[in-house]
């Protein structure tokens, strides 16, 4: 079985990995780049855990065929934090009770910071536009999506990173 | 077996690789096919890609849309130009499938799935393919994989489309979507309706009717009935009733996950119905 | 967001303290939201293998041959399990507290009894191979009927479903076919009501479909330990569950979890452990176990679908006067938690209600589905919903409010409940009020006082004179000894008659090999429901009293997970088969459950 050389930026630093023909880059940035942050919950596209960005997009990493991804940038939740200081969204998702299991919290929070960055004030059908693609079964949507308004809000005074 | 990939040039060469194997499957967006790979399907090991440019492209051209098939719904949905498509663009998955998923994946997708075909049967679609640069009519590829659906068996030499054509609806009125999904606001279809109905703008006779129903059979298909119940006439309650009656002739909505037959059957008068009273856009 | 009404039961709480009472941040938020928190696949280990499973297409077939040779060839597979490998092949999983007969095999063995039962587990070096290697083993299947109703499985002709429960009910006290509850005579209290009211009602399976799915992951450890990472919500119990299946020391294991990406009952029946740690035993690799989003939909335990028959006696003034439950809790092919959701939800019968006279038996019964376990206060939310419509009903027969109706007959402290213990702490009265004034329905002056610490205990306190019967002792049914029900018509006729076997298509289960060709279907389909509705409730409500009318209920569709109509099979098994010879296992009694969890303490 020959690999394939994926060179990509991850979470901002240069990173060279090699991957199985036709795998995804779920399970290379798990197994193969240490990164557990996006979580596999159903392979199909459907929960939203794996939610990562490449080159700034929202995207599956169960659905990306990993080698599909060289010379790209790759951001997950482990890129959120600055070293010890959290993203305003993590702020905002601890202050609201936005997380019980937690599982689906790290897909949560890149859907949630993707929008942040594109709309800085959301409307609340826009929050829930973008998190439309991730599923949570424990909260019942609402403190997550009152987390994200309120990590808006925090935002507009300059907090956030993203 | 192992799985393999090629990345060929262009999408000439891609053709030409997947003819010459019969367990090899082209990749637009991915969001059909890792899936599959994901769970394991054995029926193909060798993924083919290719990022030939002509397939990425998006323009207008007179009042004709060309849409390259790896054009994705957020490309889509980012054109003004593609305005008709945005409904059914806009209610493909979620945010991050609809920056993978791609027009073109779209026309092979499963029922279920197949919004944005759906619209684009609606508005008398025609695909270029590698083998085929002579616009064909969206139906023949339809027809193609209805065949294929019903014996079990994959396509042996899958075309590989270039891009679609269509004529962009007269007024933006003309043309409805509406897709009926359980879960907001994102769900599968239990059904998708695309109507064009040229001349209900301006409350003319209508001309060249056309009304596409997905999910209601192995591919997007028309309600050939309904269509002539409102050709000719113009759109009011009797025209719209006369169409609902006849709504399921020409479709063969069956049993899946989503839905069932019966249900199906139940609902699709009644949502015709709704589209065909929507009075624009939705 | 939360409010709190703290003028209630002041005086029996402290409301001075710093922690109890008081919002406070989740301690594991922070590993949420940094993606820090170990959920059990969250651990890299080098030289993983991935075990998946060969998994029965059928209800219910005889496994005839099991050929794993093609795929002990296949490339990257270490090992294929079969159940010959598994040291203890059959457990259940409250034998660790003495409760009920070990019944379900890690891997099946010699017959299969619902659709996705494992029967080989392949380990290899990735997913992929482990998946194709699956597909290359060889089953031979004799497809036998199967039955997928509550009712139709008890019929005295139902096919046994788990040969453990040749009856298919779950064996009380080693007594009786069901679990029992009497407290006063119901029939007496029905003859003097003013009104009888009857109905039916029917659960749906519900599937937990937690975002993580089920998983473990078994990795040698030092001192010939094996550590097991694990997504189970009941840790103690896979440990030993595990060490119990494969007959070695609990001291062996050291089991590594409480990180749960969402559990609701799913997660507590020790299914992946035990086959993940063979497997590390036998590989000397690490071993990881984790279902897909289609096991986890289809072969995961459900909270199995219940059936309710109620009947109120009510007077005008609005005293339910008695209660009569039949339940049936689809168990699914295993026992797993049912037997003890049954003694749980009986306890609770008639509700957070004081009602004189209350009568129950509830069945613990075998179907072919999916076997069947906790979730979300499973053996009472069923039973909850069926009584709290109920309440509507009986108030709809004698024109009473619903809540008017429920403050008559709430418990209040002191009361006696009919499984002989003192109602303590009850809150539905003032739960009502509040819930009334804050949705702006109008309660009448008098309601508005009543409290659950008043009016209480007294005579309400004392236990009555008690009918009880030795009706359905163990056996009876199936010698002929007909119970004092009947099922309703569209159970005795069935859907269909025996169903013939068939693979299930779109079960994801390919039957390489079976006695009865499957059915072509196309994938994407699945067998269509019947043009009927969902069931529905029937129910009738009679002036005068009743002693044994019928209720006619209104036609529907037997509950079926999947969508099948057909229930299958009142029908005598194919001729020439002798019911197996019933299996000799260690009789075990049940525990009274008092003993096992202590007597609470105020």
């Amino acid at each position: 079985m020959s690999k394939v050389a994926v060179r990509l930026v991850l979470n901002g630093d240069d990173r060279a990995v090699f991957v199985d023909p036709g795998q995804n880059l779920l399970d290379v940035l798990r197994r193969e780049l240490g990164d557990l942050t996006p979580k596999y919950g159903c392979g199909q596209g459907t929960c939203g855990a794996c939610t990562v960005t490449v080159d700034g997009e929202v995207r599956l990493a169960c659905l990306t065929l990993a080698e599909a991804v060289d010379g790209c940038r790759v951001d997950t939740a482990a890129g959120l934090a600055d070293g010890a200081e959290l993203h305003v969204l993590q702020e905002a998702f601890m202050e609201h009770f936005a997380a019980q299991c937690g599982y689906c919290t790290t897909g949560m929070l890149m859907s949630a910071a993707t929008l942040l960055r594109d709309k800085p004030s959301p409307s609340r059908d826009e929050v829930v536009e973008a998190i439309s693609g991730n599923i949570c079964r424990c909260t019942g949507y609402e403190p997550i999506i009152d987390a994200i308004l309120a990590a808006a809000r925090g935002s507009t005074t300059g907090s956030g990173r993203r | 077996m192992t799985l393999r990939t090629e990345c060929a040039v262009n999408a000439v060469e891609a053709a030409r690789v997947l003819g010459g194997d019969s367990r090899s499957r082209l990749s637009a967006g991915g969001t059909l096919l890792m899936r599959a790979v994901n769970e394991g399907d054995p029926s193909f090991d060798l993924i083919v890609r290719h990022a030939d440019p002509q397939v990425l492209s998006l323009r207008l051209q007179a009042d004709r849309l060309h849409i390259g098939a790896a054009v994705t719904m957020s490309a889509l949905l980012a054109s003004p130009d593609a305005a008709c498509l945005h409904a059914a663009a806009r209610q493909v998955g979620g945010p991050a499938i609809r920056n993978m998923a791609t027009v073109g994946g779209n026309l092979f997708a499963p029922s279920p799935y197949g919004d944005l075909a759906t619209a684009l049967l609606a508005l008398d679609a025609t695909y270029t393919s590698v083998d085929d640069t002579n616009p064909r009519p969206l139906e023949s590829l339809f027809a193609l994989r209805a065949t294929h659906t019903v014996a079990g068996s994959p396509i042996a030499r899958p075309p590989v489309v270039l891009e679609l054509q269509c004529r962009r609806p007269a007024a933006e009125a003309d043309f409805r979507f509406l897709k009926v999904s359980r879960v907001k606001p994102k769900g599968i279809s239990v059904m998708a309706i695309a109507v064009h109905l040229p001349g209900s703008a301006t409350g003319a006779r209508l001309q060249q009717v056309r009304i596409a129903f997905g999910a209601m059979g192995a591919t997007p298909l028309r309600a050939v009935s309904a269509e002539r119940a409102l050709e000719g006439q113009t759109l009011g309650e009797p025209s719209i009733a006369a169409a609902t009656a006849v709504a399921l002739d020409g479709l063969h909505p069956d049993t899946d996950a989503i839905a069932s037959r019966w249900y199906r059957q139940t609902v699709a008068p009644v949502h015709l119905g709704r589209a065909l009273r929507a009075g624009g856009r939705r | 967001m939360i409010e709190f009404r703290k003028e209630l039961f002041a005086d029996e709480r402290d409301d001075t303290l710093k922690e109890v009472g008081q919002p406070t941040r989740r301690q594991d938020i922070l590993g949420h939201v940094t993606g820090r928190s170990p959920f059990f696949d969250d651990h890299l280990f080098d030289g993983l293998t991935h075990l998946k499973c060969v998994r029965s297409p059928h209800h219910r077939a005889r496994i005839r041959h099991v050929d794993t040779s093609a795929a002990e060839r296949m490339p990257g597979v270490h090992r294929v399990l079969t159940e010959r490998d598994v040291p203890v092949n059959r457990n259940t999983l409250l034998s660790l507290i003495d409760f009920g007969k070990d019944d379900e095999p890690a891997l099946a063995s010699g017959q299969v009894n619902y659709i996705g039962e494992p029967v080989v587990a392949v380990i290899a070096d990735t997913d992929r191979q482990a998946r194709d290697a699956c597909a290359v083993v060889r089953i031979d299947y004799e497809v036998l009927p199967h039955v997928l109703d509550v009712e139709a499985a008890l019929m005295p002709e139902a096919p046994v479903v788990n040969e453990t429960y040749p009856d298919n009910s779950f064996d009380y006290h080693d007594r009786y076919d069901h679990q029992k509850l009497r407290f006063g005579d119901v029939e007496a209290a029905f003859a003097q009501a003013d009104h009888v009211v009857e109905a039916r009602y029917q659960m749906s399976p519900i599937e937990h479909a937690p975002t993580e799915p089920n998983g473990a992951i078994a990795v040698p450890e030092t001192n010939d330990r094996i550590a097991c990472y694990t997504s189970t919500q009941a840790l103690f119990f896979s440990l030993g569950t595990t060490a119990k299946l494969l007959d070695i020391s609990s001291a062996r294991l050291h089991f590594i979890g409480g990180t749960v990406g969402g559990g609701f009952g799913g997660k507590v029946d020790t299914v992946v452990e035990p086959l993940a740690v063979l497997g590390c035993l036998l590989t000397g690799r690490p071993v990881r176990y984790v279902y897909d989003r289609a096991e986890e939909m289809q072969v995961s335990s459900p909270r199995g679908g219940e059936r309710w028959y109620l009947k109120d006696g009510v007077m005008n003034d609005g005293r339910i006067v008695a209660r009569e439950f039949r339940g049936y809790f689809d168990g699914g092919a295993y026992t797993r938690l049912t037997s003890y959701a049954i003694i749980k939800g009986t306890a609770h019968l008639p509700g957070p209600y004081t009602i004189p006279n209350v009568s129950a038996n509830v069945y613990g019964v075998y179907t072919n589905r999916t076997p069947a376990s906790a979730m979300r206060g499973f053996g009472i939310t069923g039973v909850d919903f069926a009584i709290e419509c109920h309440m509507d009903r009986v108030a709809e027969a004698i024109d009473m409010d619903p809540i008017e109706l429920r403050l008559i007959n709430a418990y209040r402290d002191g009361d006696m409940k009919p499984h002989r213990r003192e109602a303590k702490n009850c809150a539905l009265i003032e739960c009502m009020q509040v819930a009334a004034e804050k949705s702006g329905w109008v309660l009448g002056e008098s309601f508005k006082n009543l409290s659950s610490r008043v009016n209480g205990g007294g005579e309400r306190a004392r236990i009555p004179n008690t009918r009880t019967d030795q009706d359905g002792t163990l056996g009876a049914r199936r010698r002929g000894e007909r119970g004092p029900h009947t099922p309703p018509a569209e159970v005795l006729n069935g859907v269909s008659p025996t169903v013939p076997g068939r693979a299930v298509a779109g079960s994801g289960y390919a039957s390489t090999a079976s006695a009865s060709a499957p059915t072509s279907v196309p994938p994407s389909a699945v067998p269509t429901t019947p043009a009927t509705p969902v069931p529905v409730v029937a129910a009738s409500s009679s002036a005068a009293p009743s002693s044994a009318a019928p209720s006619s209920p209104a036609p529907q569709a037997p509950a079926s997970a999947h969508g099948e109509g057909s229930t299958a099979t009142p029908a005598a098994s194919p001729p020439g088969e002798e019911q197996p010879a019933q299996p000799p296992s260690p009789r075990r009694s049940a525990q009274r459950f008092s003993s096992i969890f202590g007597t609470r303490r105020r």
